[in-house]
């Protein structure tokens, strides 16, 4: 069946959503998700999206985008960090004006409270730049936004898995879907198609991610030839439930909760003096591995505690509820009484596909576009995040690029026409479905994914080396093949989980191999890329981004410069 | 520990009718249910369908009847109600497949008592002033997610399929009671319709079915408060 929309975007989270907010009304533009949209993965993003609104003390957007750039290790595009943060300010009025239910100050503001590597002064202390609402302020950006959308008439294919973008003659003229609930191919012809679906933190054993982040159409366009860039620096965030993975915001340390070893040390205070626990991620969990390698984990585990028991317990129930009652309910821990056990967990993928500020996908080292095809939000990489992403800064990142891509496209809607489709659009993602339905495989998809995710945690995480690195691309190579030999069960239509998660372990283990390769390319360490072998930051040979394209026999790795405008690099204390 | 996982199984392209299937294996006490059905889907059938995502009670999706009554299959632990577990599907929709729901016509309720802000007013070059107190008044409900427990725990639900139901009036009272929102007289207007709040029996099977600890039967009877206010 084929569904005809001037604009088609994927993915119904905050960049989605907003972008189809700009489009609403003006064109006719449809959202194809795999989820409703209420259950996109937004909606668990705790502590605050960062703005200067200088409610609760100065601060200005400049000290936010220099904070941005030394959080992502000098490797952030300082064009694209200037539009991030001198925009927060007006999109954060736009979500309050739209209803979002913000905290407030006691004379009527929107409340702000501290974050990680957020400063005042261009570093000398801390600063309340996070706007939040208690700690579920990413479920209200969904909400409010979904609830615009309904007031909209926005068109939504709900339960639609995308499995093909569709690029012909160097243009993108829509997508090939599957209906989850039927199990029929759809093609959705469209004149402009913007991809925002999220991250892939799935590759990895213990993860924040949910399970339906598998990094689908990053995969997809990266097998139809787009470059993705900087896709060896994916985030570990310092807090996450011991073995859950279970986020807890770094907004319980912007409210004072500190980390402590298994000596009961407040560890960060020696490695970052002023900034403490509000340290950048990056550099809090490669600190955490550090105590824990030399025996000053929590009874010689590998954890360590977050402890908010000397906090005000009426602070935690009405700033952290969420995170208290996960405690609660996972740990059996009441976190007003008890440190929380705590590891890294993955966090956020800093690369993507490359995108220039207006959320264009860009496709070599010239930043050339593609036309029809836009990406925002954490699939993209603008690259506002550079090696190391500042908390806060990713409902920043997709409310700011989910607007200015929406607003691209309408502009852009003026020239572009429907551009032909090929003559059996439906063709590759026919025989991908077929080959796994009708097969006679014998290799187990869930063995695959417990090795893919062992081997990308222990070899590609926080702390990396070139003989580690090379031990996973050889596992994960031998696990795509294994891959096309998956035994499915269910060779049913309708609702055909299995056959759903076969397709997107594919996509994971293609995502896998480009963050090993580019991991073994660069030889330094920089923001959540940190080389054990090469322990120290090289600007001399490493100061540019990375891009690696498929190509028969193998990944072919380019590069291209950072763009430098306002901060020169400098060591990076905190 | 070994448990006893019962599934209510429906695969439209065989069964005529959902039958119970029996699994028995080992799992960690602190596991969650959905880690369980995980198990199933991955190491025994690969045909189970259920829905999941975050795996941490934000998503929503997985909203099942758990030993009989509505909870999140990821915030239960199976230390919690093992050794037998008996999973079936949330009451009063069509079931697709297995634990599948057709959820349309729940989303179809909430899209009827306009979920959203409604304030026509020019903004402000800035944020609009609400007081910390305003804020108070609604936060309760903001945290709804949509999972649907509680509608489908409702026997007025059950047995009248037009009545609006609890998640519909929660998301209507988030608004109502918001103090930037112009839109509480329209709103009202259909909340006090025969399908509306008033068929609510206040028997808090919705309170005690919330994922998210939201007291739904006292914002239903706020609500009803409120169009006795505004009518008289």
């Amino acid at each position: 069946m084929v569904h005809r929309h001037d604009a088609v975007i994927v993915g119904a989270g905050g960049a989605g959503l907003m972008a189809a907010l700009q489009l609403a009304g003006k064109v006719d533009v449809a959202v194809v998700s795999k989820l409703y949209p209420m259950r996109s993965h937004t909606g668990t993003a705790q502590g605050g999206i960062g703005a200067a609104l200088g409610n609760t003390e100065p601060d200005s957007w400049e000290w936010h985008m220099f904070d941005t750039i030394k959080g992502g290790d000098y490797l952030v595009d300082q064009d694209a960090a200037e539009v991030l943060c001198a925009d927060a300010v007006e999109v954060v009025y736009f979500l309050e004006h739209m209803g979002l239910p913000f905290n407030r100050t006691p004379d009527g503001k929107i409340d702000q409270r501290r974050f990680g590597g957020h400063t005042r002064e261009f570093g000398q202390g801390p600063v309340r730049r996070s706007c939040y609402a208690a700690d579920r302020t990413g479920h209200m950006i969904l909400q409010t936004e979904f609830q615009q959308c309904i007031r909209r008439g926005v068109k939504f294919y709900n339960e639609f898995h995308v499995v093909d973008i569709l690029i012909e003659n160097g243009r993108c003229c829509g997508v090939v879907a599957i209906e989850l609930a039927t199990g029929e191919l759809h093609t959705f012809h469209a004149k402009a198609v913007m991809l925002a679906t999220g991250g892939f933190g799935r590759m990895y054993q213990v993860t924040s991610n949910a399970h339906t982040l598998t990094g689908d159409c990053v995969a997809q366009v990266f097998r139809r030839g787009v470059p993705l860039e900087d896709m060896e620096f994916f985030q570990f965030h310092p807090t996450g439930i011991y073995k859950k993975g279970i986020l807890i915001t770094e907004g319980a340390r912007g409210e004072g909760g500190v980390l402590v070893n298994g000596l009961g040390e407040r560890f960060m205070e020696k490695y970052a003096p002023t900034m403490k626990d509000l340290a950048p991620r990056d550099m809090i969990s490669q600190v955490i591995y550090k105590e824990i390698r030399e025996g000053r984990g929590v009874e010689g585990k590998d954890y360590v505690y977050l402890d908010l028991t000397h906090l005000d317990p009426q602070v935690i129930e009405r700033k952290l509820p969420d995170i208290a009652d996960f405690v609660r309910t996972y740990l059996g821990i009441d976190p007003t009484q008890k440190p929380i056990p705590v590891q890294p967990t993955a966090h956020y993928a800093m690369g993507g596909i490359p995108t220039d500020i207006q959320a264009r996908v860009v496709i070599d080292e010239h930043n050339t576009p593609l036309p029809g095809l836009y990406a925002a939000g954490e699939c993209a990489c603008v690259s506002v995040h550079g090696a190391n992403r500042l908390g806060t800064n990713s409902l920043v990142d997709i409310i700011v690029f989910g607007r200015r891509g929406g607003r691209q496209m309408l502009k852009d809607l003026q020239e572009l026409d429907f551009a032909p489709l090929p003559n059996e659009p439906e063709a590759r993602a026919r025989e991908e479905i077929e080959h796994f339905r009708s097969g006679s495989g014998t290799e187990s998809a869930h063995a695959i994914r417990e090795r893919m995710q062992s081997v990308m945690m222990e070899k590609c995480g926080v702390l990396r080396s070139a003989e580690g690195l090379q031990e996973a691309l050889h596992t994960i190579q031998e696990l795509q093949s294994c891959h096309r030999n998956i035994k499915l069960t269910d060779r049913g239509k309708q609702f055909n989980m299995e056959l759903l998660e076969v397709l997107e372990l594919g996509y994971l283990l293609d995502l896998a191999e480009v963050t090993v390769t580019t991991a073994i390319a660069r030889q330094e360490s920089r923001g959540a890329h940190f080389r054990e072998d090469f322990p120290v930051r090289d600007d001399a040979n490493w100061l540019k981004h990375s891009l690696a394209y498929f190509a028969d026999g193998g990944i072919k790795l380019a590069s291209k410069p950072v763009r430098i405008t306002r901060f020169e690099p400098k060591e990076r204390k905190y | 520990m070994k448990i006893t996982l019962r599934i209510k199984r429906y695969n439209p392209e065989v069964d005529k009718r959902p039958h119970w299937e029996q699994y028995e294996f080992d799992m960690d006490p602190t596991d969650r249910v959905l880690d369980a059905l995980q198990y199933v889907q991955w190491k025994i059938d690969g045909t189970l369908a259920f829905r999941r995502s975050c795996a941490h009670g934000i998503c929503g999706s997985d909203a099942m009847r758990i030993n009989g009554v509505n909870r999140l299959a990821c915030k239960v632990l199976v230390q919690d109600v093992a050794p037998r577990i008996s999973v079936e599907p949330i009451r009063g929709f069509k079931v697709l497949k297995d634990l599948i729901v057709d959820i349309e016509p729940f989303l179809e309720k909430y899209r009827q008592v306009l979920p959203y802000l409604i304030n026509d007013e020019p903004p402000p070059e800035k944020e609009r002033l609400q007081s910390p107190e305003e804020r108070e008044r609604f936060d309760d409900t903001t945290k709804c997610i949509l999972c649907g427990a509680c509608t489908t725990a409702c026997p007025v639900f059950w047995y009248n399929s037009e009545y609006l139901g609890p998640a519909a009036i929660v998301a209507a009272h988030r608004f109502v009671f918001d103090s930037r929102d112009r839109g509480a007289e329209e709103r009202l207007a259909i909340l006090a319709q025969k399908s509306g709040v008033w068929r609510c029996r206040t028997i808090f099977n919705c309170t005690e079915a919330c994922p998210r600890g939201i007291d739904v039967t006292k914002a239903i009877e706020e609500i009803k408060r409120q169009i006795i206010l505004e009518r008289f």
